[in-house]
């Protein structure tokens, strides 16, 4: 972890307010997991006053840089979009615990299940898996067709389905209207979106072993003022992680989403 | 760095800028980040009799130039904070001061009693003004008369000097400040967060769980300075000043005010370097304000100083 004014490489719009954002600077050496989080003060002034927390889509240790994929949302996020090659932004990082790749072993097949912006972080680990010689499937739900992005990169891992809410693009329907018609045979699966599509994961049991990735407000960051916490499944009454220095990526049933 | 050493009771502080309560966890992830053993002490989160878990979730929300929070006191309990927190923080050379939350009197006293006793621990801040909690906090803190017997049942039990959180939340803070002092208290620490809201445009309900949350950071930083400005010349007790400080400068301000020791509280989350990077900066400033100790600028908005008037003549 270190704070650091990290270097604009790129940034651009790849689909209807999504952008892909390239950062250099030091702290690419200490990425290891992918599912990390970075947490980005967009502004040196007052407003926005807190950070805000982007996952870490790619990484490139060669480099020095590292990709976030982005929607443009309020204000923070609205910011950040405009920042131009060059430009410095204030960067902490990198921050909690990621996807046990470790959990796959070689010949294994894992499923990764990514809705809207959740899909970022998905994209460095299909990358790490496939290195690894784990055979990736990906499905991936989107709104819209205009809001869906990288399904050219992650056909290029493996086998890629795409849904969307409105049936504009792909499938028409949610990420689990993939998973109950085609037939797949996963022997782990990694997810990261919106919290009623995990709970509905969870209940699914699509694989014998998950790993989904949380989304909580937060301040800190970094664990010291328990902002984002959230209770855990084990039955001891008051037990808790924090979303930020625990996960954000749990094993499903560890804690209640 | 003598100019900005501090001597407040039970406390030497080498400089006086400490990370607030409940901004700093227990020292643990900071250390990850700088050598603890830099700050002038350190406020740890608010530790009950027993383990808590807080409130539900979101217990954050922004607004500009601030924001609400709503933790519930979350912290895992006097056992474990004695057993695991405390200890670990005898790494560093650096006075902690606790502080000291509950439900009834009762806990706040047992608290006291035994935290006191952890060789690390140089004072108490007593939590009587935590706007998110249902039961005790700004209860003690807005009643002058419990605040009073509140404080004298800690005075008798502790080990340390104790000082008193004060909260915002009040028509009358000097009649609060009057009944601590009253009640024994050896300083006052000040202030607590501010009681606000927040709405979901979209939804339309508030964006808390808990309804309503505690306002910190650089908005509230004028009523920070207004409370200590009015209580500083009330009553005779030693404040370390909080709410909004961002900079050397705004340390400088809470001096001037009344301050004797500043706490940096939300600032830490936007920059987690914030305590050391003020620390590095207050020499510079104290001297080329024309002071050769920071001691000099406590209350000088309000005291009549005739050395000042010759120095800027
Ligand atoms: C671990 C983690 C990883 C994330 N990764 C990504 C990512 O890769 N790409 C992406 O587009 N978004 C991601 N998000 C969500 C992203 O943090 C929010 O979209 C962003 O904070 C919104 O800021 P804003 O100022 O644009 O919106 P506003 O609504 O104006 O923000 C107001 C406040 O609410 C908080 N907030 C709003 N939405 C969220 C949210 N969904 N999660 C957490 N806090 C929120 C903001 O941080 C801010 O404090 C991630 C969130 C977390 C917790
Ligand atoms: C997230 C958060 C948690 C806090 N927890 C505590 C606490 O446990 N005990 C306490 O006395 N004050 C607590 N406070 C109040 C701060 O210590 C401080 O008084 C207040 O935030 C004003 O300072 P600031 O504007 O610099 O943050 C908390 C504040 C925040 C933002
Ligand atoms: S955001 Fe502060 S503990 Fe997680």
């Amino acid at each position: 972890m270190r704070k650091e004014m990290c270097t604009v490489v790129q940034n651009k719009e790849i689909a209807h307010s999504v952008y892909e954002l390239t950062l250099s600077g030091q702290m690419a050496g200490e990425m290891d997991e992918p599912g990390q989080f970075v947490h980005i003060r967009v502004s040196d002034n007052l407003d926005p006053l807190l950070r805000r927390p982007i996952s870490i889509a790619a990484i490139n240790k060669d480099k020095q840089e590292y990709t976030i994929i982005f929607r443009k949302q309020g204000r923070g996020t609205s910011l950040l979009a405009e920042k131009r090659p060059g430009e410095k932004v204030d960067v902490l990082g990198p921050l909690g615990n990621g996807f046990p790749t470790g959990e796959a072993r070689s010949g294994d097949t894992a499923l990764l299940v990514g809705g809207g912006i959740g899909v970022p972080p998905l994209y460095e680990l299909a990358k790490q898996l496939v290195d690894r010689g784990i055979k990736v499937i990906s499905v991936l739900g989107f709104q819209t067709a205009s809001a869906v992005f990288y399904e050219e990169e992650f056909s290029r891992m493996g086998e890629t389905y795409i849904a969307t809410a409105d049936g504009t693009y792909g499938r028409k329907g949610f990420v689990t209207s993939i998973l109950d018609e085609a037939d797949i045979q996963a022997d782990i699966l990694y997810s990261c979106g919106p919290t009623p599509m995990l709970r509905a994961l969870e209940a699914g049991m699509f694989a014998p072993k998950s790993f989904l990735s949380l989304e909580e407000r937060m301040s800190c960051g970094i664990g010291a003022c328990f902002a984002c916490v959230c209770p855990t499944k084990n039955g001891h009454e008051g037990d808790y992680r924090k979303v930020c220095s625990d996960g954000p990526v749990f094993r499903a049933g560890e804690v209640a989403i | 760095m003598s100019l900005l050493h501090i001597d407040l009771p039970g406390l030497s502080l080498k400089n006086p800028v400490m990370p607030a309560s409940g901004c700093f966890g227990f020292g643990k992830e900071f250390s990850q980040l700088f050598d603890l053993s830099v700050l002038g002490a350190i406020m740890v989160k608010a530790t009950t009799p027993e383990p808590r878990f807080g409130n539900p979730t979101p217990r954050v929300a922004e607004t500009p130039g601030g924001m609400l929070n709503a933790i519930g006191l979350q912290n895992p309990g006097l056992e474990k904070v004695m057993a695991e927190e405390l200890p670990r923080l005898e790494n560093y050379d650096v006075p902690i001061i606790a502080n000291v939350a509950g439900s009834t009197e009762e806990d706040y006293v047992h608290v006291a009693q035994e935290i006191s006793k952890a060789p690390n621990v140089h004072a108490l801040e007593l939590n009587i003004s935590c706007p998110n909690v249902k039961t005790g906090g700004i209860a003690f803190g807005t009643d002058p008369e419990m605040a009073r017997r509140l404080t004298r049942k800690v005075k008798e039990v502790s080990q340390v000097p104790v000082y008193v959180k004060l909260s915002p939340n009040v028509t009358n803070i000097v009649s609060i400040a009057k009944a601590v002092q009253e009640g024994g208290a050896d300083g006052l620490t000040m202030i607590n967060t501010l009681l606000g809201m927040r709405l979901d445009l979209q939804t339309a309900k508030p964006i808390l769980a808990n309804v309503t949350g505690g306002l910190s950071g650089a908005a509230v930083k004028p009523v920070a300075l207004r409370m200590i400005y009015e209580v500083s010349q009330q009553v005779d007790l030693p404040i370390i000043g909080m709410g909004g400080i961002q900079s050397a400068q705004d340390v400088i301000e809470f001096f001037y005010a009344g301050a004797s020791a500043v706490a940096v509280g939300t600032q830490n989350f936007i920059d987690p370097f914030v305590c050391p990077a003020i620390i590095e900066e207050l020499p510079e400033l104290v001297a080329e304000l024309g002071y050769s100790h920071i001691s000099e600028c406590t209350g000088r908005s309000w005291k009549r100083n005739e050395k000042l008037a010759y120095h800027r003549a």
